[in-house]
């Protein structure tokens, strides 16, 4: 027990040091956590152990994150992206490993050299999504062809899994590491059962995904204890993988079908939020623990071969991705980071390989200086981002004129928070008007009964800053507080203002009271609640008695701008109760003299306006 | 006989006698339509599609207003600009007023000596309503001179308003039943200067 909390101790205290730092250098968290792993590995301060087994636990991080790129995802751009998913995707995997397999067919018999090129065809899903999220390009052309490349390897890693043994030539390594079942061994069943089962496997996670999930979470929600919320996401995200595992199929690829089911639906920002904390630790450990397992020894008695593998097989996949995306005409930013971002081994290599070895596909001897290779171009990775930002903008500066934006138009980014009485009418009112916020309400049976009615509503507390962030915060420009409940819609604009200071804030107030201390948070607008329609009450009750409705809207809008004038002196002289209310009082009566009816100042104004007359006369 | 459709623009029409006296002078004709536009449009949102259907609905076009600035209120504008659409009222498809009357009723403050040139504003009544004559005149309509009341800034005498009241009447049945001698009229600056000879039948 001691030791493992060590351990924890460690690897968490040398994430806490190292990716501050890192950052702080431009750097990025990834290649931090890199630095990490080496700096406690064996070759370091020796603090950690069993690298191996810390590694395998925390690949699942990578797994939670093909879940929440899936909730991000949904089932119709997915649909649209089947193009670039297949073609590209397609394209890069067998054309990279058959150009990999050419070469080490100099040096290696011919299934030995096809093994090592198709394991070697994959980039590393975690390091490059992660990258890309953190420099915020997902959503660039660049971006998107990554991405498609990147899923279409996860599912490539399918037919490999069961290829590869295929491929031996060697005589086995008994006491290997066999396929583990967890509850039964489907490999037992005749081909036809197995094909069944998991085709049944992914049926059921996609009709779990649509039609179980909504309701499953919806009465987890409505308990409102939020552990247990974050509980059922992880069984969620669990379950799936251990289900894939059992039928044989990638539990990454599970779970990313399992997010794009839920992508449609009120839970999508409150699972993002939930599972991203884990995710983003696991994903930190196991990027230490590729750290911690360059075997500096191994790299140091063969380093030219080493260094030269590293270096052919960046340079090759680096050609390869080039020409795929001059194929498919890429514009000529989108190319050179398309190229540069995929060019490095993957962490599934460390799986294949770990399978090539236990099936007798290659040797040890051929193996270790791979996995050390594909280590190497992992930490390398980080830093040719690096260099190829720096190169680029310099040629973007030089370019600017010729080349056209390839950044995509975004939509406007608004976040409603709240989507009760009040809310609801301005996401009408900004919906017919073009503008799609992003809204938000913590009341399940609220959103249940407004999302049958076709409205995006997103289940979720808009005053916790990880929902923010999952709701695009980060990249809003406009934040509108329309909740009810006066503390927590001062909440929401604190943290607003002090997270994202950027962010303009609008936001309703009960009373005048809470509209100063909203004013107080330095909100950019704050409007009272019943202002507005006590305004059109008066307004309709002066027509029923009679007065002319232009009149009445008139008194209506001098009513209004005249408050509206008196606001700020009220602010500022809110906290002297009598000089307060004397102010008031006198506003008062000002406004009386300007608006009553028939008083004689109005009736001059009334007489004067509009008509020009002989004042002779 | 005719349709007639008033478009009535006073912003406080409470507060105006003589625009009362007349309005309340037409109100129970047979075949009239008044149209109050502040009313219906107080924040200015003119429903273009109902006023296109009103005015196709009827053969003559009133437009009862103040002399405000020497011109309408506002909304009279703002009427002018959203409904006579291209294609709709002018252009070589829009006909929708072919045909149609088109007359001002208004009311000024001045005494009617001084809208002249040697008087103190300077301009007559058919020179200051000419954009509407142009106007007319582009939709196809028949433009006919303003039925004038001056000199109301004073408060007229309770006679003298009913007086033009009685004579708004007269000339808006006439307008009704075919009555008005148009030859007649287009030959006065004011349509109200001899009603006794512009209507016939009487």
């Amino acid at each position: 027990m001691e030791s493992m909390l060590l351990e924890l101790f460690v690897f968490l205290a040398a994430a806490a040091i190292a990716v501050p730092i890192a950052k702080k250098f431009g750097l990025g968290s990834v290649l931090g956590y890199l630095v990490a792993g080496i700096a406690i590995g064996p070759f370091g301060l020796a603090l950690i152990h069993d690298i191996e087994e810390v590694m395998h636990i925390t690949e699942f991080g990578v797994v939670m994150m093909l879940f929440l790129v899936g909730l991000e995802l949904k089932p119709s751009l997915l649909w649209r992206m089947r193009v670039p998913i297949l073609g590209i995707g397609g394209t890069q995997v067998v054309v990279t490993s058959l150009a990999i397999a050419g070469v080490a067919f100099f040096f290696l018999p011919w299934q030995q050299a096809l093994a090592a090129g198709l394991i070697l065809s994959l980039s590393s899903t975690a390091i490059v999504l992660q990258t890309l999220q953190e420099k915020g390009q997902m959503d660039t052309g660049a971006g998107r062809s990554i991405f498609a490349v990147l899923l279409f390897q996860d599912l490539a890693v399918i037919p490999m899994l069961a290829g590869l043994p295929l491929l031996a030539t060697l005589a086995l390594d008994h006491g290997g590491h066999h396929h583990e079942a967890a509850l039964f061994d489907i490999t037992e069943l005749p081909g036809y059962a197995r094909t069944l089962i998991t085709l049944g496997a992914i049926a059921f996670v996609v009709i779990a995904g649509k039609f179980i999930c909504g309701p499953v979470f919806r009465a987890i929600a409505s308990t409102g204890v939020r552990e247990v919320f974050v509980a059922g996401a992880l069984a969620l995200v669990i379950g799936t993988s251990v289900l894939m595992i059992v039928v044989g199929l990638s539990p990454a690829l599970g779970a990313f079908l399992a997010g794009v089911m839920l992508a449609d639906s009120e839970f999508r920002h409150e699972l993002e939020s939930d599972i991203e904390p884990f995710k983003g630790l696991l994903l930190g450990v196991f990027f230490i623990t590729i750290g911690a397992s360059l075997n500096f020894t191994l790299i140091g008695s063969s380093i030219g071969l080493i260094l030269g593998i590293v270096a052919g097989l960046m340079v090759l996949k680096w050609i390869v991705l080039a020409i795929t995306a001059r194929v498919y005409k890429m514009g000529k930013q989108d190319r050179s980071l398309f190229a540069v971002a995929l060019a490095q081994g993957g962490e599934f290599a460390f799986v294949l390989f770990q399978i090539a070895k236990s099936k007798g596909v290659m040797p040890t001897s051929t193996i270790d200086p791979l996995v050390s290779a594909v280590a190497i171009s992992m930490f390398l990775t980080p830093i040719v981002f690096l260099l190829h930002d720096k190169l680029s903008r310099n040629e973007a500066v030089e370019e600017d004129e010729s080349e056209p934006d390839t950044i995509e138009q975004q939509d406007h980014r608004v976040i409603l928070a709240g989507f009760g009485r009040l809310g609801i009418d301005i996401g009408r009112f900004l919906l017919t008007a073009g503008v799609k916020p992003v809204i938000l309400d913590h009341d399940v049976s609220n959103v249940r009964i407004l999302r049958e009615y076709g409205f995006e509503v997103f289940y979720g507390d808009a005053n916790r800053l990880d929902l923010l962030e999952s709701a695009g915060a980060r990249e809003a420009d406009l934040m509108i507080v329309a909740i009810g409940d006066s503390d927590r819609a001062k909440n929401l604009v604190e943290t607003t203002r002090k997270h994202y200071p950027d962010m303009k804030v609008i936001t309703s107030a009960t009373n005048r009271d809470a509209a100063y201390e909203m004013m107080d948070l330095d909100a950019t607008a704050v409007f009272r609640e019943t202002f507005g329609t006590a305004l059109h009450l008066g307004q309709a009750a002066l027509e029923q008695l009679g007065i002319d409705p232009y009149e009445a809207r008139r008194l209506s809008l001098i009513f209004k701008k005249k408050d509206h004038e008196m606001m700020p002196e009220l602010y500022k002289l809110r906290c002297e109760k009598e000089a307060y209310v004397s102010f008031y009082q006198q506003h008062h009566e000002d406004l009386k003299a300007v608006m009553e009816l028939d008083h004689p100042a109005h009736q001059k104004a009334v007489d004067t306006a509009w008509t020009a007359k002989n004042p002779e006369l | 006989m005719a349709n007639i459709l008033i478009n009535f623009a006073h912003p406080m029409k409470s507060r105006s006698k003589i625009n009362r006296a007349l309005r309340s002078a037409v109100e129970d004709l047979d075949d009239v339509t008044i149209n109050d536009l502040y009313d219906h449009y107080p924040d200015f949102m003119i429903d273009v599609e109902r006023e296109q259907r009103l005015c196709e609905e009827h053969d003559v076009i009133i437009f009862q207003h103040p002399f405000y600035w020497y011109s309408t209120p506002s909304i009279v504008k703002e009427w002018l600009d959203l409904v006579l659409e291209h294609g709709w009222a002018y252009g070589s498809t829009g006909d929708a007023l072919s045909g149609k009357l088109f007359l001002q009723a208004i009311s000024a403050g001045g005494d009617a000596d001084t809208y002249t040139k040697e008087g103190y504003n300077g301009f007559t009544f058919a020179e200051l309503t000419s954009p509407y004559r142009a106007t007319a005149n582009l939709c196809k309509m028949t433009w006919l001179p303003p039925f004038v009341v001056a000199g109301v800034h004073r408060g007229l005498p309770k006679e003298q308003v009913q007086l033009h009241a009685d004579e708004y009447r007269r000339v808006v049945a006439a307008l009704r039943d075919d009555r008005l001698d148009l030859e007649h009229v287009l030959r006065s600056e004011l349509l109200n200067s001899d009603l006794n000879q512009a209507i016939k039948g009487e």
